[in-house]
């Protein structure tokens, strides 16, 4: 299946109410029909070119339906790239795609530069409006996405998503044209996101209006919540706390929001209970989910969320912070590093098995393994009743006098602390020990928190090992765009310090 | 065995289906009756519908036989899509949340 059938499909169900609209972008409004007739004309544009694949370098929005669609009628694949990277960054990313047609919004043309083959975004809307169409049908086998990862542990790896791995997570996950008339969705995630390129497929496929606001803002938000009637938002855990925050300060409710779902990294509890708290009509959806998974492959319900905080039973109170059960068609599994399955609370590696898993990437090739199997690198235990908790990237464990320790177990310890805002904890090197713990630690506005404290309390609650050797204050942690802790700066940071002379 | 992602057609309504999960059975697939064919392929026009075959089907529903074949309707139609002569059931998702 191609994710072009996504479209038709949608634009079928879109008759019933030709006039209703399904993208608002800013001063941009397309109908179903509009976006599909601009789809069919942007493939023209891209098979005029002869390009072997379509990047795209800007802030989105209604682009990123276009181009997604545009691209699959033209059977070619489509990269959308992170605006953030400086030119080179940039650069080096395009040099590895195949002869790429390079669509730029203005502000980036700088940084793009003269060696591609460019096209302005709004060049290529304008085209789009009279070129010939084409449309072809791509295999459900060739790629239709390739992104980046974040390369926040080592360089960026291009993850191929074949048409058939988006189509089926959206098959599988999302009730087609399900969608209550004037429902909306509020789209903020970056375009080179995996939940941006999901974002545009499922809310069309539900037959759900997608308002998009290119850069966050958490006033604009709000705004654009109250303006649009949204019913439905999906926020990484930054723009939660930016939101939680300018509400707390604000006599304002949003009335028509149902489900805000929040993702892309691990949200902190007491974030999580004052959201609650602040949105009691609200249907919290945590989801989880990789860019070589075509996104969301667990999702910790509105229910799930309500029964957690309800709970007396210690084990059911601790699934608010799990990341809830796998969606139909994911199967998981822990394995231990011998490659035998962890039983109930054992912590592992998590394996994922299903059609919308990739696991493929461009250079490196399949690193499924023989029954198809795909290694997240991240750790995790399955509870008794099968919800999926999520310990951090194995990448960041850090092995202390040759003992394995997860720096989540101490952080969710920690940053339930009332002086401590944020924290992040990182193994710095260390002659003795080959690491030591540090607790990296963004105190509350206001209070001045005792070193020895946090420590004693770390202690309180978990092995001694896991006390923190050292604590360090910060006004902020490094983050990139989706709110995902930059582990390698702070290690970076400590160890220079370090070797610095006393 | 037809591969999974294949398209067919009805001979004898409007109904279109995509293979989500494909099965040995899905070799018998009928639709109004008649057996479907690929997407684009030539429609025997002497066919016509079955009238205890015409049921319908709904756009974007999934429809599932025992033996786990799985097929999701892309376009709606009058017929009823069967194995042989057993209608395929439709099959009841039990809704997400909107996650993203």
């Amino acid at each position: 299946m191609s994710i072009s059938l996504l479209l038709e499909m949608a634009q079928e169900a879109a008759s019933a109410d030709p006039g209703r609209t399904a993208v608002v972008d800013d001063d941009i409004r397309l109908t179903t029909e509009e976006l599909s007739t601009l789809a069919d004309g942007g493939a023209g544009v891209i098979a005029a070119s002869d390009a072997r694949h379509v990047a795209y370098v800007g802030t989105g929005g209604a682009m990123l339906p276009l181009l997604l669609f545009a691209s699959a009628r033209a059977a070619v694949p489509v990269t959308p790239l992170n605006y953030r990277l400086s030119a080179d960054g940039l650069r080096a990313l395009l040099d590895r795609l195949p002869d790429p047609l390079v669509v730029v919004d203005d502000e980036y043309r700088d940084a793009v530069g003269e060696g591609y083959r460019t096209i302005g975004s709004a060049e290529f809307l304008e085209s789009a409006r009279t070129a010939e169409p084409a449309a072809e049908f791509a295999d459900p086998d060739a790629v239709g996405v390739v992104l980046f990862t974040s390369g926040t542990t080592s360089k960026p790896k291009a993850v191929e998503l074949t048409h058939a791995n988006l189509t089926s997570y959206i098959t599988g996950t999302v009730e087609f044209a399900s969608a209550e008339p004037g429902d909306a969705a509020l789209i903020c995630v970056p375009p080179y996101h995996i939940a941006g390129v999901s974002a545009a497929l499922s809310n069309l496929y539900a037959g759900r209006k997608m308002v998009y606001l290119r850069h966050f803002d958490a006033d604009k938000w709000v705004q654009l919540v109250l303006d649009e009637g949204v019913t439905s938002a999906t926020v990484v855990p930054t723009m939660l706390d930016r939101i939680v925050t300018v509400l707390e300060s604000r006599d304002i409710t949003l009335p028509r929001l149902r489900t805000l779902a929040y993702g892309g990294s691990k949200v902190a509890l007491p974030l999580v209970r004052r959201a609650l708290e602040l949105f009691p009509d609200v249907g919290f959806v945590n989801a989880y989910g990789l860019t070589e998974t075509s996104s969301t492959i667990a999702v910790l319900t509105p229910d799930d969320h309500r029964d957690a905080l309800a709970a007396d039973d210690p084990a059911a109170a601790r699934r608010l912070g799990s990341v809830g059960r796998p969606v139909p068609g994911i199967e998981v599994e822990i394995r231990r590093e011998d490659g035998t399955v962890c039983g109930a609370g054992e912590p592992g590696e998590l394996f994922v098995r299903g059609e919308q898993v990739s696991g493929k990437y461009t250079d490196i090739g399949s690193v499924l393994d023989e029954q198809g199997w795909f290694p997240t690198k991240d750790v995790a235990f399955l509870d008794e009743q099968g919800y999926l908790f999520i310990g951090g990237r194995s990448d960041d464990t850090i092995i202390r006098g040759g003992e394995n320790i997860a720096p989540a177990e101490i952080e969710d310890v920690l940053v339930e602390h009332p002086h401590v805002r944020e924290c992040a904890v990182v193994g710095a090197d260390d002659p003795e020990w080959g690491q030591i713990i540090v607790a990296v630690v963004v105190p509350r506005s206001g209070t001045e928190p005792d070193i020895e404290d946090l420590r004693s309390y770390v202690r309180s609650q978990l092995r001694g090992s896991r006390t923190p050797d050292r604590v360090v204050f910060r006004h902020e942690l490094p983050t990139n765009a989706t709110g995902k802790v930059l582990r390698r700066d702070l290690v970076d940071e400590l160890n220079a310090q370090t070797k610095e002379p006393a | 065995m037809i591969k999974n992602g294949t398209r067919l057609q009805s001979q004898v309504c409007d109904t279109q289906v995509i293979v989500v999960r494909s099965a040995d059975s899905l070799d018998d697939l009928r639709a109004g009756g008649a057996p479907m064919v690929p997407i684009g392929g030539e429609a025997d026009t002497s066919l016509t519908i079955d009238d205890s075959m015409s049921d319908g089907t709904l756009m974007g529903k999934r429809y599932v036989d025992d033996t786990g074949a799985e097929v999701l309707v892309t376009k709606a139609g009058k017929g009823t899509l069967s194995i042989g002569s057993t209608p395929l059931s439709l099959k009841e998702a039990k809704p997400l949340p909107a996650s993203d």
